[in-house]
């Protein structure tokens, strides 16, 4: 059967089981263009900035536990996809973006729309390959996506000449991928898994703490088993939230740099911390002199290059979340867990008094909406069910906080690159991936301003998200920054110049809403969620709200800003 | 923190890009390169990768970690405390006085070394060998006048015979 490079791009990312991907046409993959308008089976979701392409991509991915597919053009193109690359990347979300590419011939003589997307993006990728021949094509599609999900997941980027695209060829299948430099170590090493044992039964005060690792292995019914089994209390990071279900007794809420007060507490005093698919990055340690100074660690994680970088642990363990949770619990059932829950007990009430004494709080108002009440009240009316995407800063930070993560898949965010304007272009992508999941945006007014234009991909292809404004009128979480550390110099971060985001939302054919009194706020709420269509509800927030609790920058968890 | 020299010795595919993502690596993440070496292998697709790297020794599993982590790379072997056998070349152009002359074919008698270009002023030296004897024929010739050097990194292999 004689195929093009086209054809061949089509049917390959079929046989991997993807039915949508996100993209943008362009002068060099306008033969790939051509080839998606004469198939049927892929659906393609036309963005309106490449950007958005591979946001949408890696919300899919998430939402959908596989891999995101996103196609741009050379050129521009390329380059407008970087922040979703590198944001992809520092999550390890499983992406494949495909980029168009000049002639081979022409590559190298700065030709129209070329650059050298593969060297710029070698930093920000798992890997990355320029296909040169037709020949080769099939194959390394095939070990891109085997790369982006394996492992460590990450993206991948594969750059395609336009006359790579064009060329045609007997299409033959590729074999099965076997790489000589790569094969990633899923099974742990059993002695470890025995020490853990004997850790878990020697500590007073253990903690578990939960990563985005655990999510990507799809390891939380094993954490949760675990933690019930011998009565340890759970945290997590940013990326680990849904990991472990935020309305059982033993969750203590994130931790870190806005963590809750009994997570952070936690941390400073347990003696045994088992943390799972985590990289701890500076904002969840703080001051790492400082981070579980009393604890063992055992640090679980298929990259090797997590062990040891930032923290050195006592019990590293090399290997999938999932097969070495599973490993223990095989272990731990031979236990005795009596005695285990009573040596508990002591360190459970200690808990139970930080939480009590210092729980997440805010001043409620009657007069001005704040914002973590709007999330409250969210998370009420969609009884805890809903997909939430986030932008990045207060509105993030909030959205981690006050809505109740059960499930996992649940949350998406940018949690390790902080991209403003991942919100709107994940949400669009999680609700393709899950079109009978509610899917919901918290924003920023600052962040939904860097993507707003992918309010008109969600019209146009009738994928409904909604979309939360927690208008503050200020980049708040930089204010908040200066009001704290810089003598209230608020330097450029008033947002007071804003579009009317009801008029916007109507003039892209979405419904708008506003909202601007405390007493309004569930129903404008249920009303927005109720409404069958994409629609942006603006809740005029508190300006001077600020993030609580919070740990300066450098310094000891336990250590919180609390008013 | 004190730093020590690490020899790194790494088999990697044999394909454009790749000594850019190694040196993308080391830039990336703030490690230093001393001395840096290419080759091709007996094993067709497959190339060697000489590297001398100075850092503090918890930095140095980090390195070996990242570069494994590289899809292209194919092993990493730290030879620093094994038994290798390390040779780098040098050519240095040292000025020849006719009353020097003699000194310097003395020195480059002693050290095994080469003249491999004469002119009425210079000689060019060809040295190998491992870095102390590339040291100490340098400050030996030193006082004659050197004019030039271009030298090459490390080159390396283990030893048959295991552990130092």
């Amino acid at each position: 059967m004689k195929l093009n490079g086209a054809q061949i791009l089509i049917k390959m990312i079929k046989a991997e089981g993807i039915d949508t991907i996100f993209g943008y046409p362009g002068g060099a993959v306008i033969d790939i263009y051509d080839a998606l308008a004469k198939q049927e089976g892929l659906r393609h979701i036309l963005v309106r900035h490449e950007q958005g392409a591979v946001h949408a991509a890696d919300g899919f991915a998430r939402a959908n536990k596989s891999v995101g597919v996103a196609l741009v053009t050379s050129g521009p193109g390329a380059t407008n996809a970087v922040t979703g690359i590198a944001s992809a990347h520092c999550d390890s979300i499983p992406i494949v973006v495909f980029t168009g590419q000049v002639p081979t011939a022409l590559i190298g003589n700065d030709a129209f729309q070329e650059v050298d997307i593969v060297g710029i993006t070698r930093p920000c990728t798992k890997h990355n390959y320029l296909v040169k021949s037709v020949d080769k094509l099939a194959s390394t599609i095939k070990e891109a996506f085997y790369l982006a999900r394996s492992g460590r997941p990450g993206p991948v980027l594969i750059d395609l000449p336009k006359n790579v695209m064009q060329a045609r060829i007997d299409f033959v299948e590729p074999g099965e991928i076997s790489l000589k430099s790569y094969k990633p170590n899923y099974k742990p090493n059993k002695k470890q898994l025995n020490k853990v044992v004997n850790m878990i039964q020697q500590a007073k005060r253990p903690v578990i703490f939960a990563g985005g690792g655990v999510i990507l292995s799809q390891a939380s019914g094993e954490i949760t088993r675990l933690a019930k089994m011998a009565d340890i209390p759970v945290t997590a990071s940013l990326m680990g939230l849904g990991a472990f279900p935020g309305s059982d007794p033993l969750w203590l809420g994130m931790l870190g740099m806005h963590g809750t007060y009994r997570a952070n507490m936690s941390i400073g005093h347990c003696d045994l911390m088992i943390a799972a698919g985590v990289r701890f990055d500076d904002r969840v340690t703080g001051n790492i002199e400082k981070f579980a100074p009393n604890a063992k660690i055992v640090q679980i994680d298929i990259d090797p290059t997590s062990i040891h970088k930032n923290i050195e642990v006592q019990c590293p363990i090399v290997g999938d979340c999932k097969t070495a949770l599973k490993g223990i619990l095989r272990l731990m059932e031979d236990q005795k867990m009596d005695d285990l829950k009573k040596d508990r007990l002591q360190w459970l009430d200690q808990i139970q008094e930080w939480k009590s004494t210092t729980p997440l709080k805010y001043e409620q108002s009657s007069d001005v909406i704040k914002p973590q009440f709007v999330v409250e009240k969210l998370y009420e009316l969609t009884k805890g069910d809903a997909i939430i995407t986030t932008e990045v800063g207060q509105n993030q930070m909030w959205a981690a906080q006050y809505y109740n993560f059960n499930k996992p898949n649940h949350f998406i965010t940018s949690a390790g690159l902080g991209t403003m304007g991942f919100g709107l272009p994940a949400a669009i992508g999680a609700k393709a991936a899950c079109p009978d999941k509610m899917v919901i945006d918290i924003a920023g007014d600052g962040s939904i301003q860097m993507n707003i234009q992918e309010l008109m991909t969600a019209i146009e292809s009738k994928i409904d998200v909604k979309i939360i404004i927690l208008n503050n009128q200020n980049l708040g979480m930089v204010r908040q920054w200066q009001e704290l550390f810089y003598e209230k110099v608020y330097s450029f971060t008033n947002m007071e110049n804003a579009p009317d985001f009801v008029k916007l939302a109507e003039a892209y054919g979405a419904k708008g809403l506003r909202c601007t009194r405390p007493d309004e706020v569930e129903s404008v709420l249920s009303q927005g969620l109720n409404y069958k269509g994409t629609v942006i509800m603006d809740f005029a927030v508190d300006k001077e709200e600020s993030v609580y609790p919070m740990v300066p920058a450098g310094g000891a968890i336990t250590e919180m800003l609390l008013v | 923190m004190k730093t020590n020299s690490y020899l790194l010795s790494i088999l990697v595919d044999d394909e454009p890009g790749v000594l850019s993502r190694i040196a993308g690596l080391f830039s990336g993440r703030g490690f230093n390169i001393d001395s840096l070496s290419v080759a091709s292998t007996a094993e067709p697709d497959v190339s060697r990768i000489t590297m001398v790297t100075k850092c503090e020794p918890q930095i140095i599993d980090q390195i070996k970690k990242q570069l494994h982590k590289l899809i292209n790379v194919i092993t990493v072997n730290d030879l620093t405390d094994k038994k290798y056998v390390q040779r780098q070349l040098a050519l240095i152009k040292v000025n020849a006085q006719p009353e020097k002359k003699a000194d310097i074919l003395r020195i480059v008698d002693i050290f095994r070394c080469k003249i491999v270009d004469v002119g009425l002023s210079h000689y060019t030296i060809e040295v190998s060998g491992d870095n102390e004897k590339h040291d100490a024929i340098i400050s030996l010739l030193k006082p004659m006048g050197i004019i030039e050097i271009a030298s090459t990194g490390s080159i390396a292999l283990a030893r048959e015979n295991g552990k130092k």
